[in-house]
């Protein structure tokens, strides 16, 4: 297929996509768990393709994915948070001193700029660690910032380790679809390019990239910049879809859940990425909620050992299985394509062609 | 090949379950609900959310609260509205204590189709959820989340217990009066809104009695608290409050002890559970809670509850191993009867109606009269109950019944 | 006196938790020389070796129950390694950290699942629960013992390394992995050792640990845990004297910026050391320096 073919089919798709949630929201209920995990994975798939983006583009592993999201979840709610809303938002703190409220978009990008910003400034010492002390690193700063956005000298501006409330949200799963959408195909584009090109060459090795002209701190700050600050608006849908933020819920343990959902996915498949999140989310949140029922019966038949708490024993016993046996993950490093599905059928092997179908002829 | 196969077959089954959750409006299966035998002989079903937490820092409070409602829906299984015969399911979710886990918690249960939520315990996961049952137009039903936001400016969410304003007074008036505290050290968790807010709370009361405080925070996940009890010794603060988790709160009680601090430690109404009795059972700490209900209350619900929990293992474990009766499950029972009075007054399932009818309840349960203002839906509640830790019996001890002039 | 008697504590506490985080500290580093894995789910046996001992002493009495716990959390830290990390051994190294990832997401529901959710009461330990009176500071006997005992293991640790076969196995084969194999080490062996050596400390570590602090939760062991790498990283990883002084560094200043009144940053601190040793020196205090083969 040519290049041209391929993008019209892709826009094809996407298009179909969108309509066919709208004529969903039509038809079914809103109060379905199915919008809860549409809602909730797409916005994951936002920062796990960010994550991606370092971790299997770059070959950068980082853990301060959790932290960015906050920056940005934060940026987001105090940024919009009605005027007349802030007395009681900032009940303990006199109203905060933000008297101004900014307009949706506007807030989302500054959520995603202030992670950014945040994520040169860290990036400054911490891109010339290797591996795993680049790991320990970003972990920690993700925890220093979660420290500094929970002391109360800064009340007034982040109400404290209070909940931030009462900034507007979104009711359709189309909005978080569409944002996600835009922000997933800038990454995709970023791919494509010559810095994408150059992404993956440091990830393939750093030296011999080097080598070849390609200036190593330049890249790689470029690549923690921008993925900061995809997190960073990701981190601003989710503080619409849950309503209400609070910095203690960016904890290391959802940079774990993202990292997962990329391992599951395939590191360095966008699709994967995509597709794990919704997966996982809807793992999580509604398929193997029926595990935690302690009364289940099938056919008269009492199932053994259901209590609160088996559906996520189960789940880790699935993660473990992908992590230790399908290694490579859903994806691996290919991509969803249209010819992929088509060879797939055909059963011709789509393994030969290396890396992704959507960037290659 | 096999792989193929593989693959083809899970994508088959992820659609397949995907339509399966969009017919059943996610109804059946995936919510975990399957009608208890009361429900098969025909009678209709009307569902009543149990949004609780049954694990993470106030897993142990959730539960107890739980096993009230539980206790009434087993004493009181069916209820008429509108001329027909219902039967009462509890339709019980996880919260994790977590305020993101939250929402995605209520979902589950506005998705089952509930007319009213009941819960939960801590108030930051019921603000937190506030928005998922306000869209959907559920009416929800705090028991024992005290901090004002809950219900300020809502329509949709009541609640049956005092607020922390209220608390926070009673609580430093008493270090007043009885301690002639003149300086208090004030320990909160960090992102727990119920304890800030307490805190703030006993605060603002005890400084306008001419009372000095230092004021110290920790982190989730911390459990060493050795440097705070020794903070709090030379800051030579006179009481030592502490509105935290019962988790956080045996760990501060065990250091408080073997550091041998002899100021006597104050909490609000998480305190009020058998976990606190038994980490002071035996040791040389003073300990005054304040509280919704005071076991002896009403003689007739303690023996039906405490033979109820003796008889059923699964309750006895939810209620920490034995059988004394925490404030927050006589509150659990009572938020019971509060909803299914709605329900009859409603004459309806439908939520909208519910709700509407929730504003005119009046109901006396077992931990006093119940009522709700016009303006957030909170109760008219005007007393607390001051009990002390007995360390000796490993029992609470009444103190006083505590108004504000 | 009157200043001893105030300040004593704070520092008392900083040793005894920074003896504690030794011990779980020790096992990060040893692994991390071998294997060059963070591994990330030992915080977690450290954890379920407090459950162990929690559900053990509820059958039985004290003094088989301590015994026991130590051979469970051993076996345990040993079938991790066999099940979890040795198939991914000729993986890329960060599968393999992703699959220590997924066993500590693993362990946490599992005790979540086994314990409802809430948080188990540690049991009295006799003798060393006592109170005693040191300087006109109170604490528990666990307090003064903790230091005392992280001395005696690390050195009788030490000993083993330095003079065994063994030990010269293991430190042949943090030199060099596959040199060390081709010289006809057994390199499986090595590596169930050392993680028999980590998760035999760490078990220690948590009866000393949760006698202290006594509640037992599903995530307990993820901050020590994390705080105990953090040590090893500090003290230059992979250098076992380095873990056990980096850790008792953090544990005092941990409590010192708790006793200063910055409770909201004593974790924060942490990190905030951690990122600057790192800057500074990357290789950690007493860390060697590797240079990069091409």
């Amino acid at each position: 297929m040519s290049t041209k073919k391929k993008t019209a089919w892709n826009a094809g798709l996407i298009a179909a996509l969108l309509i066919l949630l709208f004529l969903l929201e039509q038809v079914m209920p809103s109060s379905s768990m199915l919008f809860t995990v549409l809602k909730k994975g797409a916005i994951y798939a936002l920062v796990a393709v960010s994550m991606n983006l370092l971790n299997g583009f770059t070959g950068l592993f980082s853990l301060g994915q959790a932290g960015f999201m906050l920056l940005g979840a934060y940026t987001y709610a105090i940024l919009t948070i009605p005027v007349e809303a802030r007395n009681s938002v900032y009940q303990y703190f006199d109203g905060g001193i933000i008297q101004f409220a900014l307009p949706v978009p506007v807030a989302l990008i500054a959520g995603g700029i202030v992670a950014a910003i945040f994520a040169y400034l860290i990036g400054l010492p911490v891109l010339r660690l290797k591996s795993d002390y680049l790991a320990i690193a970003t972990l920690g700063f993700a925890e220093i910032i979660r420290a500094v956005f929970q002391w109360d000298k800064l009340g007034p501006i982040t109400n404290g380790s209070n909940l931030l409330r009462n900034f507007p949200s979104f009711r359709s799963v189309l909005f978080p679809f569409i944002v996600a959408g835009i922000c997933i195909a800038l990454i995709v584009m970023l791919i494509n390019s010559t810095y994408g090109r150059a992404f993956k060459a440091i990830r393939d090795d750093e030296i011999a990239a080097e080598a070849m002209g390609i200036n190593l701190a330049h890249h790689k700050r470029l690549a923690f910049v921008i993925s900061s600050f995809f997190a960073g608006i990701s981190g601003g849908l989710l503080a619409m879809y849950q309503t209400t933020i609070q910095a203690s819920m960016f904890k290391s343990a959802m940079t774990y859940e993202i990292l997962l959902i990329v391992v599951i996915g395939g590191i360095g498949s966008v699709t994967g990425s995509c597709i794990s999140s919704f997966l996982f989310i809807a793992c999580s949140e509604w398929w193997l909620r029926f595990l935690d029922n302690e009364n289940l019966y099938i056919g008269g038949f009492h199932v053994p050992l259901l209590r609160p708490g088996f559906r996520k024993v189960v789940f880790a016993i699935v993660i473990m299985m992908v992590v230790l046996f399908y290694r490579q993950g859903i994806m691996g490093t290919k991509e969803f394509s249209i010819e992929g599905i088509a060879n797939f059928f055909k059963r011709k092997p789509v393994g030969k062609k290396k890396k992704g179908g959507a960037s290659h002829e | 090949m096999k792989k193929r196969v593989l693959a083809i077959a899970l994508v088959t089954a992820m659609v397949g379950s995907m339509l399966a959750g969009c017919g059943s409006k996610g109804g059946s299966g995936e919510t975990g609900t399957d009608a208890p035998a009361a429900a098969a002989d025909g009678a209709k079903v009307v569902k009543v959310g149990v949004y609780e937490p049954a694990s993470g820092d106030n897993g142990a409070g959730g539960k107890q609260e739980v096993l009230g409602m539980q206790y009434a829906n087993q004493e009181t299984p069916t209820i008429e509205i509108g001329g027909e015969e219902y039967t009462v399911q509890l339709e019980i979710v996880d919260n994790e204590s977590s305020n993101d886990k939250g929402p995605s918690a209520a979902s589950t249960l506005v998705s089952a189709g509930v007319s009213i939520a009941l819960g939960s315990y801590g108030s930051g996961v019921s603000i937190a959820a506030s928005d998922v049952f306000k869209e959907a137009g559920i009416p929800a039903l705090g028991v024992t989340c005290t901090n004002p936001q809950v219900t300020e400016g809502n329509t949709h969410y009541f609640r049956i217990c005092f607020l922390d304003p209220f608390q926070g007074t009673v609580l430093a008036n008493f270090a007043n009066e009885n301690f002639s505290a003149k300086k208090a050290y004030i320990l909160t968790k960090l992102g727990d809104d119920y304890s800030t807010g307490l805190g703030y709370y006993f605060k603002e009361a005890f400084t306008g009695l001419g009372g000095e405080v230092v004021e110290e925070t920790f982190q989730e996940g911390n459990s060493d608290f050795t440097s705070y009890v020794t903070s709090a010794k030379n800051a030579g603060a006179d009481v030592f409050f502490a509105p935290v988790s019962t988790e956080a709160a045996a760990l501060i009680i065990e250091q408080a002890a073997a550091q041998g601090m002899t100021i006597p430690m104050m909490a609000g109404d998480t305190w009020d559970s058998n976990v606190i009795l038994n980490a002071a059972k035996g040791k040389d700490v003073e300990i005054y809670v304040t509280t919704f209900y005071q076991e002896g209350g009403n003689e007739e619900f303690d023996k039906g509850i405490k033979e109820w929990i003796n008889g059923d293992s699964t309750a006895k474990a939810n209620n920490g191993g034995d059988d004394t009766i925490a404030a927050v499950t006589a509150m659990g029972y009572d938020a019971y009867y509060v909803a299914l009075e709605a329900l009859k007054a409603a004459g309806s399932t439908d939520a909208a109606a519910v709700n509407e009818a929730l504003w005119d309840v009046s109901y006396t349960g077992v931990t006093g009269k119940i009522e709700f203002d016009d303006v957030n839906g909170d109760a008219l509640r005007d007393t607390a109950y001051v009990k002390c830790a007995n360390t000796e019996t490993g029992a609470w001890d009444f103190v006083a019944e505590q108004g504000v002039n | 006196m009157d200043w001893m008697s105030r300040n004593l504590p704070y520092l008392m506490a900083g040793i005894s938790v920074g003896g504690q985080y030794a011990l779980i500290a020790i096992g990060y580093t040893m692994v991390y020389g071998i294997l060059r894995l963070i591994n990330f789910a030992h915080g977690d046996i450290f954890m379920v070796a407090g459950l162990i001992m929690v559900y053990s002493t509820t059958v039985m009495p004290i003094y088989i129950a301590i015994p026991l716990m130590i051979l469970v959390t051993v076996l345990l830290g040993f079938l991790v390694e066999r099940v979890a990390y040795k198939p991914l051994r000729t993986a890329p190294r960060m599968s393999i950290m992703i699959s220590a990832i997924g066993v500590s997401y693993l362990l946490q529901n599992l005790a979540l699942y086994v314990t409802g959710g809430l948080s188990q009461q540690y049991p009295a330990i006799p003798w060393i629960n006592d109170t005693v009176t040191l300087f006109g500071a109170t604490t528990k006997r666990v307090t003064i013992i903790t230091p005392i005992l992280t001395i005696i293991l690390v050195l009788l640790l030490v000993t083993l390394i330095k003079k065994t076969k063994i030990g010269m196995a293991m430190r042949a084969a943090s030199r060099d992995f596959e040199t060390s194999q081709l010289m006809g080490i057994k390199i499986n062996s090595v590596i169930s050792f050392t993680f028999i050596i980590g998760t035999f400390l760490a078990a220690i570590g948590s009866l000393l640990f949760f006698t202290n602090y006594t509640g037992v939760t599903p995530t307990a062991g993820a901050m020590p845990g994390l705080k105990a790498f953090v040590a090893a990283v500090f003290g230059g990883i992979g250098s076992i004297p380095g873990a056990v002084i980096g850790a008792f560094i953090i544990g005092i200043c941990e409590n010192i910026i708790k006793g200063l009144g910055w409770t909201t940053f004593s974790d924060a601190f942490t990190f905030a050391l951690l990122i600057v040793i790192l800057i500074a020196k990357p290789t950690g205090l007493f860390g060697e320096k590797v240079t990069d083969k091409v």
